[in-house]
């Protein structure tokens, strides 16, 4: 028998680094949302700052969303 | 089309079904949390997923050349012990959705083929090791990786979020959601379809309707495709309760922290080569985005439930796929046909069952629990 501990542990590494990435910086620009969106209610907040940072994170996470669909598909491969 | 003889039309006709019972019972792996949350209505939520998993259907070229894996011998598999195996699988997998368990497709069609295998060519066309490798491991090691992963997230989603205005925060990973549980659906959609698909060719490859190393035709793909596709719109309400409400109450960030757990987890995996369930990955994220909010109640005894379900699944589909092979062994067309009677009234019985205490679009969120009983369950916000 034959056990790809190597190939076990790239995946958890992996899976660990990139979920707690994604969900942090959509994290993040939810936080950036909410600065926007107070911003609107009272204010004197600084409401370019949240719309930049919620881009930003946003934009990184449709990023990884176009990783992920390349590499659901083959014909991309 | 002189090569379609009974068996083979039986065994496509078996095999179709087995890729509904497939769909249906495993839409709750991508849309259950989304569904919880209300990110996306039920009804919406189903179609989405059914139409990525007939696009991944389509997708996906690299259709699975063995049937197994390696996991049986595939010199040694009849189409008679392809239908005994399918048989096994499609019941089981009606029955844990009866019951609201979320098992995995995956291991109820291996269990039955191993079953069949053992009855009709004896036990050394099962490669044991392969058993081990491509489905003991990954199966411990998938929900665990997937658990800890979404745990993490989750942990850190709420703190970072923690003082910011409580609606903007759960509209945003509401809008998240949409997207993390549509990739789940499509990943889902380019593997399992392919299943069926591989079983369906290597079937019509051995009775010599196509060449060797023929890809699978048009009607092939097509067909495959729709079975998963209307099974995944037909929703397995049932499973999609005990995984979206059963387990933990989900908010917004924790589904959205779970169905990203799952995609990293399933593309990763299949990246590298991992077999693995996508039931089983999905389950250990909602537990692990449970278990990362503070205070959010886990229900043991149904992550306890779901823990057997798993470990029986293998097992049972393999002694029904076993008893079918025996019968379709040794009673030829007969034998195959009453199999097949037997296999339908059964199914049917477990349908009629579920009527009992229907679970629908409507009443999906309405509790936590699956039960059979007729009386009206008792509400979630009274119970819990």
């Amino acid at each position: 028998m034959h056990l790809d501990w190597t190939a076990l542990g790239q995946v958890t590494a992996v899976s660990l680094g990139v979920t707690v990435a994604v969900v942090v910086v959509f994290a993040l620009g939810v936080l950036g949302l909410a600065r926007l969106e107070g911003a609107r209610e009272h204010p004197g907040g600084s409401s370019a700052l949240g719309l930049g940072q919620a881009a930003l994170c946003f934009l990184a996470c449709a990023a990884v969303v176009a990783y992920g669909i390349y590499l659901i598909v083959p014909q991309f491969h | 089309m002189d090569h379609i003889t009974f068996l083979v039309a039986v065994v496509i006709v078996t095999a179709l079904a087995f890729d509904f019972t497939n769909g249906f019972h495993d839409t709750a792996n991508a849309m259950a949390t989304s569904i919880a949350t209300g990110a996306l209505a039920p009804r919406t939520a189903v179609l989405i997923s059914g139409v990525l998993n007939v696009v991944g259907a389509f997708l996906s070229t690299e259709v699975a050349k063995t049937i197994s894996g390696g996991i049986v011998d595939d010199t040694l598999v009849t189409p008679g012990m392809i239908f005994a195996g399918l048989v096994g699988a499609i019941l089981w997998n009606l029955l844990t959705w009866l019951v609201g368990l979320p098992s995995s497709s995956s291991h109820a069609l291996f269990g039955g083929l191993i079953g069949a295998v053992w009855v009709g060519a004896g036990s050394h066309g099962v490669n044991f090791d392969k058993v081990v490798e491509k489905v003991l491991v990954p199966a411990v090691a998938s929900p665990v990786v997937a658990g800890v992963a979404a745990l993490l997230a989750t942990y850190l989603a709420y703190r970072l979020t923690d003082r910011a205005r409580k609606e903007s925060v759960t509209k945003g990973f509401r809008v998240g959601q949409i997207a993390s549980a549509s990739l789940v659906s499509l990943a889902h959609g380019t593997n399992d379809a392919q299943k069926t698909m591989g079983v369906i060719t290597l079937t019509l490859i051995s009775a010599g309707a196509l060449g060797h190393d023929a890809g699978p035709p048009l009607w092939v793909i097509a067909s495959a495709g729709l079975a998963i596709g209307l099974g995944t719109y037909l929703g397995g309400w049932r499973i999609i309760r005990t995984m979206g409400k059963g387990l933990t109450e989900i908010q917004s960030p924790q589904g959205f922290a779970a169905e990203t757990a799952s995609t990293t987890v399933i593309l990763t995996s299949a990246h590298l080569g991992f077999a693995l369930s996508t039931t089983q990955v999905a389950s250990g994220s909602i537990l692990g985005a449970g278990l990362g909010r503070r205070l959010a109640e886990v229900r043991w005894g149904v992550a306890g439930r779901m823990a057997v379900a798993w470990v029986i699944t293998l097992p049972a589909a393999a002694l029904v796929g076993g008893l079918a092979a025996a019968v379709v062994q040794n009673g030829g067309d007969l034998g195959t046909a009453v199999v097949a009677l037997v296999g339908a009234a059964l199914a049917a019985g477990i349908v009629a069952l579920s009527r009992r205490n229907s679970v629908h679009a409507h009443n999906v969120n309405d509790t936590h629990e699956v039960t059979l009983r007729t009386e009206p369950p008792a509400k979630v916000g009274a119970a819990a």
